[in-house]
C-alpha cells in the first residue's frame, strides 16, 4: 500500500492524474500568453510603424536562441523516451542537456537585453518595448521555472524514482517551446 | 494501509495521517481536504466581516454626510473610495471565491464522490496558502501610506493606473499583487477539483451519476480557468504602468485604456457564472432532498450549464456599452447578453417543476434555497434592462446596476454561503446548529435585505450616480424623498447586520454544544452521508470505500419502503 | 507506489496501438530546417511571403511539436478540445477587442499619439 489518496491510483478518465493536470495547467497557460499575444497584435496592426521599431530587433539572436529551444525540446522528448523505457539516469542525463538549453536561452537572453537597454531602447521607450520586454520576460519566466522543476525532476529520475515525471515536465517544456515559436516572428521577423 | 507495517522510517513518516497530529500539522499545514474546506470557510467568514464592515461605514455616510461614525469616524473622500473599492474586492474575491468555490469545492467534492482526498493534496494545501497570502497583502494594503486601493474594483485605467487620480500610490500595487496571488491560488484549487472530478470517482460512478453540485463547481472551475489568464497578463502590464512608466493603458502614449476593461471584463463575466453555478447546484441538492423528489431532467440540467458556460464567454462587453466601445459590437453583445438568460430562466424552471408535487419540508437550509430561486430572479430580470445596450445607455453607473448587482451576488455570496453551511454543518462538524434560530437569522436577513436594495432600484431610475461621496453637492439628487430612501436603506443594513450577530452565535453554539449529528440526519442520497459525521482522516476506512450503482436523486421511488435510497447501496 | 503510476502511465501511452516509433532527431531536423526558412523569408522583402514565412512556419512548427513532442494525438480526445476550445476563446477575444482598440477615434476622442507624429 502507498502513502497516496486512495484518489490517485484511480483514473476514471483514461489517462493518468499526474498528466491531466498537466494538460491542464497548460490550457490556463495558453490563455495567459493568448491574452498578452492577443492585445500585442491588435497594437501591432494598429501602428504601421511599430515595424521600424520592430527593426532594432536582432534577428540572429531570436533565430539562436529558438534553435536552443528547439533543440531542448529534442532532448525532453528524448528524456521521455528513456524514461518510458525504464532508464532513469539516462533520462535524467537527457534532462540536464534541457536545463543547459534554458540556462544557454536565459544567458543569451540577458545579453540582448543588456545591449537593448545599453541603445537606449527600455521597456518604456515606446509600447512596442513594453510589449517586448513584457511578452519576453513573461515567457523567459517559464522558462526559469520550468528549468527549476526539471532540475527536482532530474533528481529523482537518477534514481529511478517518479519516473513518470519526465513526461510531465516534458509537455510543459514543450509548451513554452511552442509559446517562443510565436514569439519569435512577433518580435523578431515582423518588421 | 493502516494495517500495513511501516517499513522505512521514510514511510512511517508519510503515514503521519493516521498518527496524533500536533496542532499544527492538524490545523495549519493540514493536506485533509476537509480541513482545508474549513481553513478557507473561517478566512472567507472573517474577510466578510471587514468587507460588512466597510458596507456600514460607507452607507452611514450616504445616509448621514459628514457625520462621526461609530466605530469608524469620519470618513474623507478619499477612504469613501477605498471603502467601497475593498468592500467589492473583498466580497468578491475573498468571500463569494474561497467560500462557495473553495470552502464547499474542497468539502464536497471527494465525499460526494467517493474518494478518500484530493488527488494533490499538497498542491491543495499550497492553494490555501497563497491565498491566505493574498488575503494577508490585501490586509496590509489598508495601512500603507494613502491606504487602501481607490480606484473602483474594476480598476479602470488611468483611475488605477495613475496615483494623481486613485490617491494611492502604494496600495494600488499591493491591490494588484494581492488579487494576482489570490487568482494563482483557484487556478492550483481548480486543477485540483478538474482532475478530482475527472478521475478519482468512485467504482460504478459515471457521469450522469454525479451530484449537480459537483458538475457546477467543476464546471465553474473550469470556467475560471479559461478566463482568468487574459487578466492575468493585463494585471502585468497595469503593474508596469503603475511602478514602471509603460503606456499600455496610457493613449497619450500609444495605449489604450479600453483594452484593460476588456482584459477585465472577459475574466469577469465569467467570473459571475464561476461563483453562480456552484450555489445553483447546492439548490438543486437541498432541493431534491427536502422535497423528498427526483431532480426534474438531470441530463437537461447538465446540457443547459454547459450551455451557460460557452454562452458566458460571449456576453462580457455588456459592462462597456457607454465606454466608447464600437456599437456594432455593442449591438452583438445585446443579442447575447439577451440569449444568456434563456438557460438560466430554463434552469429556474426545472427546480419549480422539482418542487411540484414533493412533500416540502421547510427546513432552514430548504429556506435559504428557495429564498435563492426568488432573490436571484429579481437580479436576473432587472439585468434584461442593463443588457439591451439602449437601456444601458441610461441605467449605467447608477445605482440601478448596483441593486441589480447586489440582487444577483448577494444571492451568490451570501444566501449561497448559509445555505452550504446550514446543509453540510452536520458533516463538518458533526453536530447540530439549532435550526429555529436558523429560521430566525434567515427572516432576519432576507427582509433586511430586501428593504435595503429596493430603494436603491428606485433611487438609481431617479438618476442617482454610484460613486459619490456626498449627495449634498447634487441638489438634483438631494431631494428629502430621495434623501429619506438613503437613510432607509442604511437602517435596514443595519438591522440586517445585527442579525448576523444570530448566524454567528447559532453556528459557534452549534460547534460546540449542538447535539451530536448522525451519518445523515436529512435521509439524503449522495454518498457524504454514507460516512461518520464528521468522516475521519480518508473519509471512509479503506475496506468500505462506496461503490456507485445509482444517480444521487433517487427519492421516495415507488414500491420502497425508505423514501430515499443512497447511492451506494447495492440493488 | 512510483511502479503503480509508472504502470498507469504507460497504459495512457497506450492509446496509439500500433503507432511506429517517432524519429525524434528527424523531427528535430525539420523545425531547424523551417527556423532556417523562415530567417530567410524577410530577405526576399515581398510582404505577404514574409508574413507566409513567419507565422504559416510557426503553425507548422507548433503542430509538429504538439503532435511528436507532446504526443497530444494519442491522449484521449478531450485533451485536444480543451486545447482548441481555449485557442477559440483567445480568437474570439481578439475578434472582439480588436475593433476597439485599433480605432483611432470616436465621436468625441481621438487618440492623440495616433495622428502621425511618432514619440
Amino acid at each position: 500500500m502507498s502513502d497516496r489518496p486512495i484518489a490517485t491510483t484511480r483514473s476514471a478518465a483514461g489517462m493518468p492524474t499526474g498528466k491531466l493536470a498537466v494538460w491542464w495547467v497548460v490550457v490556463s497557460e495558453i490563455v495567459i500568453f493568448g491574452g498578452l499575444l492577443a492585445s500585442y497584435i491588435m497594437h501591432r496592426l494598429a501602428h504601421s510603424d511599430w515595424g521600424e521599431q520592430a527593426a532594432h530587433t536582432n534577428t540572429w539572436i531570436g533565430a539562436f536562441n529558438t534553435l536552443v529551444l528547439l533543440s531542448s525540446s529534442l532532448s525532453a522528448v528524448l528524456a521521455h523516451k528513456a524514461a518510458s523505457e525504464g532508464n532513469g539516469p539516462k533520462a535524467a542525463k537527457l534532462l540536464w542537456l534541457t536545463i543547459l538549453g534554458a540556462v544557454t536561452f536565459v544567458t543569451v537572453k540577458g545579453f540582448e537585453w543588456a545591449h537593448e537597454i545599453e541603445l537606449g531602447y527600455t521597456i518604456t521607450s515606446s509600447t512596442f518595448w513594453s510589449f517586448y520586454y513584457t511578452a519576453a520576460g513573461l515567457h523567459a519566466a517559464h522558462v526559469i521555472a520550468g528549468a527549476i522543476i526539471m532540475g527536482i525532476v532530474a533528481v529523482a529520475a537518477a534514481k529511478n524514482r517518479e519516473l513518470h515525471r519526465v513526461e510531465l515536465i516534458g509537455i510543459y517544456w514543450h509548451f513554452v517551446d511552442l509559446v517562443w515559436i510565436f514569439l519569435f516572428p512577433l518580435l523578431y521577423i515582423a518588421k | 494501509m493502516a494495517e500495513s507495517i511501516p517499513a522505512t522510517p521514510e514511510l512511517a513518516h508519510d503515514e503521519h495521517g493516521h498518527h496524533e497530529q500536533s496542532f499544527a500539522s492538524k490545523y495549519l499545514f493540514s493536506t485533509d481536504h476537509k480541513m482545508i474546506a474549513k481553513q478557507y470557510l473561517f478566512t472567507g467568514i472573517a474577510m466578510a466581516l471587514i468587507g460588512g464592515f466597510f458596507a456600514y461605514a460607507f452607507r452611514m455616510q450616504l445616509a448621514f454626510p459628514g457625520m462621526d461614525i461609530p466605530f469608524f469616524g469620519v470618513v474623507s473622500p478619499g477612504e469613501y473610495n477605498s471603502l467601497i473599492t475593498n468592500h467589492g474586492t473583498i466580497m468578491i474575491f475573498w468571500v463569494a471565491m474561497p467560500i462557495i468555490l473553495a470552502a464547499f469545492g474542497n468539502l464536497v467534492i471527494p465525499l460526494m464522490i467517493g474518494c478518500d482526498d484530493m488527488v494533490f493534496p499538497k498542491i491543495n494545501r499550497l492553494s490555501y496558502q497563497i491565498f491566505l497570502l493574498s488575503a494577508l497583502v490585501l490586509i496590509s494594503s489598508f495601512f500603507v501610506e494613502g491606504g487602501g486601493f481607490g480606484g473602483s474594483w474594476v480598476a479602470y485605467p488611468p483611475l488605477s493606473s495613475e496615483p494623481q487620480y486613485n490617491l494611492t500610490p502604494l496600495g494600488s500595487s499591493l491591490w494588484i499583487g494581492a488579487v494576482g496571488l489570490e487568482f494563482v491560488a483557484f487556478l492550483l484549487g481548480g486543477i485540483n477539483f478538474i482532475t478530482t472530478t475527472m478521475n478519482s470517482r468512485a467504482p460504478g460512478m459515471k457521469m450522469n451519476d454525479i451530484p449537480i453540485v459537483v458538475w457546477m463547481i467543476v464546471i465553474a472551475s473550469v470556467l475560471f480557468m479559461a478566463s482568468v489568464g487574459p487578466l492575468l497578463a493585463g494585471a502585468i502590464m497595469l503593474l508596469f504602468d503603475q511602478n514602471l512608466g509603460t503606456a499600455f493603458y496610457d493613449p497619450t502614449r500609444g495605449g489604450d485604456p479600453v483594452l484593460w476593461q476588456h482584459l477585465f471584463w472577459f475574466f469577469g463575466h465569467p467570473e459571475v457564472y464561476v461563483v453562480f453555478l456552484p450555489p445553483l447546484g447546492m439548490v438543486a441538492d437541498i432541493i431534491t432532498t427536502f422535497a423528498r423528489k427526483k431532480l426534474f431532467a438531470y441530463r437537461t440540467v447538465l446540457y443547459t450549464v454547459f450551455g451557460t458556460g460557452v454562452l458566458s464567454f460571449t456576453v462580457w462587453a455588456h459592462h462597456q456599452f457607454i465606454s466608447g466601445i464600437d456599437p456594432r459590437m455593442a449591438n452583438i453583445f445585446t443579442v447575447t447578453t439577451l440569449l444568456i438568460s434563456i438557460p438560466i430562466a430554463e434552469l429556474m424552471f426545472v427546480y419549480i417543476a422539482t418542487l411540484y408535487g414533493g412533500r416540502i419540508s421547510l427546513t432552514t437550509p430548504m429556506l435559504w434555497a428557495l429564498s435563492f430561486i426568488a432573490e436571484f430572479l429579481i437580479g436576473g430580470v432587472t439585468g434584461i434592462f442593463l443588457g439591451a445596450s439602449g437601456a444601458d445607455v441610461y441605467f449605467h453607473d447608477t445605482y440601478f446596476v448596483l441593486a441589480h448587482f447586489h440582487y444577483t451576488f448577494f444571492p451568490i455570496a451570501i444566501i449561497g454561503f448559509y445555505m452550504g453551511v446550514t446543509y453540510w454543518f452536520p458533516k463538518m462538524f458533526g453536530k447540530m446548529m439549532s435550526d429555529f434560530w436558523g429560521k430566525v437569522h434567515f427572516w432576519g436577513t432576507i427582509i433586511p435585505f430586501n428593504m435595503i436594495f429596493i430603494p436603491l432600484f428606485v433611487l438609481g431610475t431617479a438618476g442617482q450616480h454610484r460613486r459619490i461621496y456626498d449627495y449634498s453637492h447634487f441638489p438634483e439628487l438631494m431631494t428629502p424623498g430621495m434623501q429619506d430612501m438613503r437613510v432607509f436603506a442604511t437602517m435596514s443594513l443595519l438591522v440586517m447586520l445585527a442579525f448576523q450577530l444570530v448566524f454567528l452565535i447559532n453556528f459557534v453554539n452549534g460547534m460546540i454544544r449542538g447535539p451530536k449529528a448522525e451519518k445523515n440526519p436529512w435521509k439524503a442520497n449522495s454518498l457524504e452521508w454514507t460516512t461518520e459525521s464528521p468522516p475521519p482522516h480518508g473519509n471512509w476506512p479503506p475496506s468500505e470505500m462506496p461503490t456507485v450503482y445509482r444517480g444521487p436523486y433517487e427519492y421516495s421511488v415507488p414500491g420502497r419502503e425508505k423514501d430515499y435510497w443512497p447511492q451506494n447501496e447495492p440493488t | 507506489m512510483s511502479e503503480q503510476s509508472q504502470a498507469i502511465s504507460e497504459t495512457g501511452d497506450g492509446h496509439g496501438e500500433g503507432h511506429v516509433e517517432t524519429n525524434y532527431v528527424k523531427i528535430w531536423a525539420w523545425l531547424v530546417g523551417l527556423l532556417a526558412v523562415s530567417v530567410a523569408g524577410p530577405f526576399l522583402e515581398i510582404f505577404w511571403l514574409t508574413m507566409v514565412t513567419a507565422f504559416g512556419i510557426a503553425c507548422v512548427k507548433a503542430w509538429m511539436v504538439a503532435k511528436h513532442f507532446m504526443h497530444i494525438t494519442l491522449e484521449p480526445r478531450f485533451v485536444g478540445y480543451i486545447v482548441m476550445t481555449s485557442l477559440v476563446f483567445m480568437l474570439l477575444f481578439f475578434a472582439a477587442v480588436a475593433p476597439d482598440v485599433m480605432n483611432a477615434e470616436g465621436t468625441q476622442w481621438v487618440k492623440p499619439s495616433w495622428l502621425g507624429q511618432p514619440e
